[in-house]
Order: C-alpha cells, then structure tokens, then sequence
C-alpha cells in the first residue's frame, strides 16, 4: 500500500509536521509529548478498560474469549466547520433512510416509479414482505442509524456503509472520552470540545418519544441475547446509564399482543424494546424457530401497535450493500436534493457490465459481500494474495449478485502510537444519529477505528483494528463558557483536595 | 427488579457459599487425612464425598477411589456440579449477568477467584489445594465484606437470602454423613469417640474455638449436633440459617410490598427449631430429623423461585 499516499487529518498532504493550519496545536502536542508518556496514558487507559469489563468476543477464537479493543491515546479532531457539513449531511441520509422504510414497507412509490428495481427489494431476504402494511409507532423505523464515513482530503467524505438494524460501538464513544478527559486533560484546555455524555439522555429520550402508550412514564428496556454476546458490555453498559432494565428474552412473555416483564413485583408492561437481536433471532415464531434468544409472539405485539421496537423490524432492507449502491437516487427521490455525503463508487456485480470490470480490475478493487458485517466476506484487492484474488475470482463468478465492488480509497490517516513511535494510520468513522418523533439528533462525537497495522484499510475490531476519541471541536461562542467552566471546576476541585490533604496531615 | 436479576443474585450467594464450604471440606479432609492411621485417612475421602453430594457423580467417573482423585474431583472437576471450580464458574457466570446489580469490590472478589482456580495445574496434589483453599477463603471472605458494605436493598437481600440457603443446607449434611459414620446406630452415645473425626466437623464450620467458648468442655458429638443445630448465636447453624432467611424474606416483602408461600414456610421451619430441643432431636433420630431439614430447605427453595418467578 505504500504506492497510496493519503490525507493525513493532522499533518495534510503533502505531510508537514507542523501540521494543517486548523490543528496545530495538536500537532505541536503529538511533538511535544514523548511517545514513552503516550505510551504510559494509552496503557493507563487499557488497564482501566480491562478492569471495567469492556471487553468483547472475537467469534471462533476460544482462547480470547474477552478481549480490549486497543485504544489509541491520539484522538481525532473535527472542526466546527467540518462538523457542520457532516451532521447536515447525515441528517439528510437518515430522514432519507426512514422515509424509504416508510415506503418500501409502505405504498412503495419509489420501486413504482423505478428509481429502485423492484425485485432487488422484493425478493431480498432482508425486506420482510410480511410486515408490508405495518407502521410502527409513530411512524419511524430507523431510531439508532450508524452511519460509516470515510475521507479522502480536507472536506472530501463519503458514506462507507449505513447501519440501520442494530449498531454497535458507542460505548467506546463514551469510554474513550472519559479515558481522555483523565489522562490528557491538557487537550481539552487547547480544544472546546463538545460533550458527549449527553447520549444516554438522548437515547432515552428518542425511546421514550415513540412509546405507542400515550402515558407519563413509558416502560424502556433494553434486549440483549445475554453475555456471551460479543458487546454485552456496551449492552450493559447503556442500560445502566439510561437507568432502564437489561432484559433476556426469558424475562419478557407476550400475552394477548402485550409484552410484559416478569419482575419480583409481578408482570411489567413494556412500551419500548432497544432490541439488540438481529431480527432473525427476534422471535421464534415470526422468523427462526430455532432462535432460543427471541421473545415468542413479539413480532405479532409489534404488529398490533403495542410495542415500540428500536430498530423496527425489517430495517436490514435499507442498509444492504445491494441497496447501498441507490442511496444517492433514494436521497434524491425523498428529500429533493442531491446527497450532501457522497458514496463511494460502487460497482454491482450483478450487473453484467459491472462484473466484467471487477474481474478486470480485481487488483485495484475491494469487494464485499452484501451481505457481510465486520470485516469477513471482504477481499482488499491492493493488499490480497494471488490465492485470495483467485478465491474472489471464483466466488463472484459463482454468485455475482452477492457482491459489490469499490475502488480503494485512499482512506485519511490520524497520527497514532506504534512501537516506532506515533505514525499515520487509516480510520474510518461512526457517528451515531437518533431519531425520535422529535427529529434527529446527532451527539456530536462517535467512534474512530483506526487500522493498527501499517498500511492496512480494514478497521474492524474482529481483524485487529483499535479505536481513538473523536472530539467534535465547538463553535468560538462555545469556547468562551466551555474554558470558564473548566477553570472554575478545576480551581474548586484543587482547594477542596488541598484542604482534605491539610487536614489529613495535622495530628503529626 | 427484575426476577431474572433476583435469581441472578440469589445464586452468586448460593455458589460463593458452597463454593466455601466445599473448600473447608477439603481442606478438614486432608487434615484429617494426615493425622490418621490409615485406613481411617481414606474412609475421611468417602465421608468427604458423601457430605459433598458427590458420592454416585463420582463412582460415575470410574476412577479409583484415592485421596488425589475424590480430591481433584472436589476441586477442579468440572463435571462435579459441586466441585470449587463448578461453584465459581455459576457464581462468575451469574455474577457476569448482573454486573451492574453488584458493586466492584463484590465482582472482583468472585473474578479473582475465579481466574486462581483457571490458572491451577489439573495435576495438582494437596499442597496446592491448600494454597488453592487459604487464596479462596481469603476472596469468599472478601466478597462477604464487598456485600456487607453493599447498599441495603433487593440485590443485597438476594445474595443473603441464597448464601443463608444453602449454609442450611451444607451444614445439615455435614452433620448427617459425619454423625451418622461415626455413631453408628447402636453404639453408645458418650462411648469412646474418634476426637480427631470431630475436630474435623467443627473445621469445616470454623468452630472450633466456638464450641470451646460456649461449652468449656471436652467434645462430646451431642453438644456439636446441638451447635450446629439450635445455637442461633453460631453463625453457620441450622438456626442461624433459619433466622437468617426469614430475614431475608421479610425485608423483600417490606420493599414490594408482597409476601408469600417461601415467607409461610421460612417462620414455620424457624419456630419449630426454636421450640426444639437436642434431647427430643435425638429421641425421633438425628438422621431422620436431618433428611426431614434437607427437603424442607429444597422445598423452600422452591417456594422462593416460585414467589420471586426466577423460572
């Protein structure tokens, strides 16, 4: 990969150690601080995770069984400026990606028109020709989308890949940031960062907003299939900062189209299900019924308007890589306007022209399936072996219809610490966007993966990537009150710890 | 709360505590074991797999009946449902459920625990057991000051409720496997006892110096039937386990407001232990007494599933 020359968000293109003129300060901080102290903070803050259990399964590996995601200690920045472009951007995409759930499950105006073909929707395992005629709650499918960027230059995003079914990943959005704020604290005394603490209120509030119940209070809780699953921690992890009750399948019965919690009180009424099970395995009697993690009957509470789920049913339609590729038309079509975030270039394999030029260009390319996740199923032309090209080969010969194709991005790079002191690193970028009746909120920050090893473009955790803090830089208004906060908190703090020093000392 | 939380907690305490007990079995195993002429050392095995319910699990595995086999059997088996490996692997497993519920210190104490007992040698003898046992009393001691200091609401009330279970439970078949091997029926009470098998009764509940205290006497297996029996002032008796239960249960009951089935049965057992004597114990026979505690502590641990819906 060393014939790619990337943008690095810190030190630009071409590469100056002093880095872009909007982020010097972090450049003169990178040079400044010796790579042994990043490297005594970045090991600091592992340790933390480690005791605090945010760990997570890498399937088929036994013996890592709970694994850290590696942190980086060098965070990310955005500027105000960079920020606003993109939170407009997702903006767009999300109501977009709602408005084609509502239609396509809907009147399905856009497949009568022919903006998308017909058969890719219909006969997609992913649409969920049932629920065809099922509004739920308050109209919205899609309330937690995460939405994957990648940059290639200074104002130059595009959408890698939506996920609108059950993303993951925000706990370290959290975590990361708590971890920063104590161990270089100097940062955030250059930098007005944006908070992201507010995202558990606002993942609360989104959930509260779409209870079908008209009632003071409605019952949120969270699903989780239990913890052996690979993010039970951030499962965990929200429910406990949302104040609402983590539940297994075994603790929710469905009777006459209500869904109740079994407590040591008696039966709850749930209004709001944050489902973290894939849709497949939701409900043994709507799908798998083989599925031990479902709640039999949920899906038929659902369809009865009783029960609100976060993400609705059937959502996968809207993020399949095969749709992916109609996201600039989908956009145009609900929303009017041309997309604000680009996709990348996709090539659909299962056209015959688009096959012909990824097995041409398979060297050059990167292909996926559309029906992957994390990192597997996924062929990195630049990088493969003659046998792994030769495997592709073969396999979108076989199926061309379960493959797209893209060019290799040139992704960004951030500075990061390695063993040869801090170097570029490519990353990638999800930011998480709520929407509830109220409209969509974007908390701005989210996570950064960063591919640890040189040269490589596949962040994903399960291949060895790590995470880094994305700070979201405040508008100059904000800076103001921000820095005076600061002061007066740390003042207050350092008397009030000085005098419980004194006070300690005095009997010697 | 969440009735699968309530279970949750309910067998963290149930582990930690057989988990205990089996440690101190073993370890009042291998001291008698070492003080006695054989064969009395190897019958001390058997008793030791009697009193731990391990007895027909352990004939299934068709190993040879010696002391490093029933003791790596007691220790690390993971197919004895009993074994401290089995134990600390349910606690962790339910701890890990209901991390949240716990406090740091709480989880810690069992995760610590648990990751000794990983790194242990399969092929290790009793002198690692006994490291092994002194590292786990030391945590189990540990976790049991983590929930002292916890905030006193359900979560706390659940781990006492299961630990106070299954104390009751342990310390009846100790008892009555102990009692039973060495008087057998006809032989006279008071007649010549084996000092050293009672010693070993009163290891295995920390007692020694308890009985000493309270009867400034030499052993006699009556007065340590009614120790573990009726003294309420012993922490680990059928007593104390009783009252600690009803305890338990009341407070559930103040915070939601319900009682119940468990709550019926829990007074009922505790007034008819307070209203029993050791003479009267003794006159309808110990081993019958005992079994009859036996199921009316399973049957209360049934009641407790059903009125809290742990299932």
């Amino acid at each position: 990969m060393a014939d790619i020359i990337a943008f690095d968000e810190v030190w630009g293109k071409p590469h100056d150690p002093a880095g872009r003129p909007e982020l010097t300060d972090l450049a003169g901080w990178i040079a400044d601080t010796p790579a042994s102290e990043l490297q005594r903070r970045q090991q600091a803050a592992e340790a933390a995770f480690r005791q605090l259990g945010i760990t997570f399964a890498v399937y088929g590996e036994e013996e890592a069984a709970e694994r850290i995601i590696p942190f980086d200690i060098v965070p990310r920045i955005f500027t105000a400026p960079e920020w606003r472009q993109l939170s407009e951007g997702l903006v767009q995409r999300v109501e977009a990606i709602n408005a084609f759930l509502t239609d396509v499950y809907g009147p399905q105006r856009i497949l009568k028109e022919g903006i998308v073909p017909a058969e890719l929707i219909l006969a997609n395992p992913q649409f969920r020709g049932f629920l065809h005629g099922t509004v739920p709650p308050h109209g919205i499918f899609a309330h937690i989308c995460g939405i994957d960027l990648v940059r290639t230059g200074p104002t130059d995003f595009f959408v890698l890949e939506d996920n609108a079914r059950t993303p993951s990943g925000v706990s370290y959005m959290l975590e990361n940031r708590e971890a920063m704020l104590r161990l270089c604290p100097e940062l955030f005394q250059r930098y007005p960062v944006c908070p992201v603490d507010r995202y558990p209120d606002s993942l609360r509030e989104t959930m509260q907003s779409v209870a079908p119940r008209r009632g003071d209070m409605p019952v949120c809780v969270l699903l989780t299939p239990g913890h052996f699953n690979s993010a039970f921690y951030e499962h965990s992890f929200l429910a406990d900062s949302m104040g609402i009750e983590l539940v297994e399948a075994a603790d929710l019965e469905v009777d006459d189209d209500v869904v109740w919690m079994r407590t040591i009180e008696g039966r709850v009424r749930v209004d709001v299900i944050y489902r973290r099970i894939d849709d497949d395995y939701i409900d043994p009697i709507a799908f798998r019924p083989d599925s031990l993690l479902g709640v039999p009957g949920l899906i038929a509470a659902y369809m009865a308007g009783n029960v609100a789920l976060v993400n609705a049913p059937g959502t996968g339609i809207a993020d399949d890589k095969a749709i992916y590729s109609y996201m600039p038309e989908i956009v145009r079509f609900y929303s009017g306007d041309e997309a604000k975030l680009p996709n990348v270039e996709t090539y659909r394999c299962r056209e015959p022209q688009a096959l012909q030029y990824t097995l041409d260009n398979l060297e050059k390319l990167v292909v996926k399936l559309v029906d992957g996740s994390g990192g597997y199923g996924m062929l990195v032309g630049p990088t493969a072996t003659k046998a792994q090209v030769a495997e592709f080969r073969a396999a979108l010969v076989a199926e061309p219809h379960r493959y797209i194709a893209q060019p290799t991005l040139a992704l960004s790079t951030v500075p990061t610490l390695t063993e040869a002191g801090v170097a570029p690193r490519h990353v990638d970028f999800r930011p998480f966007c709520l929407t509830g009746t109220h409209g969509v909120t974007i908390v701005p920050g989210g996570l950064t993966r960063v591919a640890l090893r040189e040269g490589s473009l596949v962040v994903n955790s399960s291949q060895g990537g790590g995470t880094k803090d994305s700070l979201i830089l405040a508008d100059a208004p904000m800076t103001q009150s921000m820095s005076g906060m600061t002061q007066s908190m740390g003042a207050g703090l350092t008397q009030a710890m000085v005098g419980m020093v004194q006070s300690l000392g005095e009997p010697r | 709360m969440l009735s699968r939380t309530a279970a949750h907690l309910y067998w963290i305490g149930r582990y930690v505590e057989r988990a205990e007990f089996t440690a101190r079995l073993i370890e009042a195993t291998i001291r008698l074991d070492a003080l006695s002429a054989r064969p009395a050392g190897e019958s001390a095995w058997e008793s030791a797999l009697l009193v731990a319910a391990a007895e027909s699990g352990f004939v299934a595995t068709g190993e040879e009946r010696t002391p490093a086999n029933v003791g790596r059997y007691l220790t690390l088996s993971a197919d004895n449902p009993s074994s401290i490996r089995s134990c600390l692997d349910g606690a962790r497993s339910n701890a890990k459920s209901v991390r949240t519920a716990l406090t740091r210190d709480a989880w810690e104490a069992i995760n610590r625990s648990w990751l000794n007992l990983r790194g242990m040698n399969a092929a290790a003898g009793p002198q690692e057991w006994m490291q092994l046992i002194e590292a786990l009393k030391a945590e189990t001691r540990g976790f049991e000051g983590a929930v002292h200091r916890m905030l006193r609401n359900e979560s706390h009330a659940f781990i006492e409720l299961g630990a106070a279970v299954e104390r009751g439970d342990n310390t009846a078949r100790l008892l009555d496997v102990k009692y039973h091997l060495l008087l057998p029926e006809g032989e006279q009470v008071g007649g010549l006892i084996d000092r050293d098998q009672w010693t070993t009764i009163l290891h295995t509940v920390s007692a020694v110096t308890a009985y000493r205290w309270l009867y400034r006497d030499t052993l006699r297996p009556w007065l340590v039937a009614e120790l573990l029996l009726t003294r309420g002032e012993m922490p680990r008796s059928l007593a104390a386990s009783a009252h600690e239960v009803v305890q338990q249960l009341s407070f559930i009951g103040r915070i939601t407001g319900m009682q119940g089935e468990a709550d019926r049965l829990a007074r009922q057992r505790q007034t008819t232990l307070a209203r029993a004597s050791i003479e009267e114990i003794f006159a309808g026979g110990l081993h019958e007494w005992l079994t009859g505690y036996i199921v009316e502590n399973s049957r209360i641990d049934r009641a407790i599933g059903a009125q809290f819906r742990f299932a």
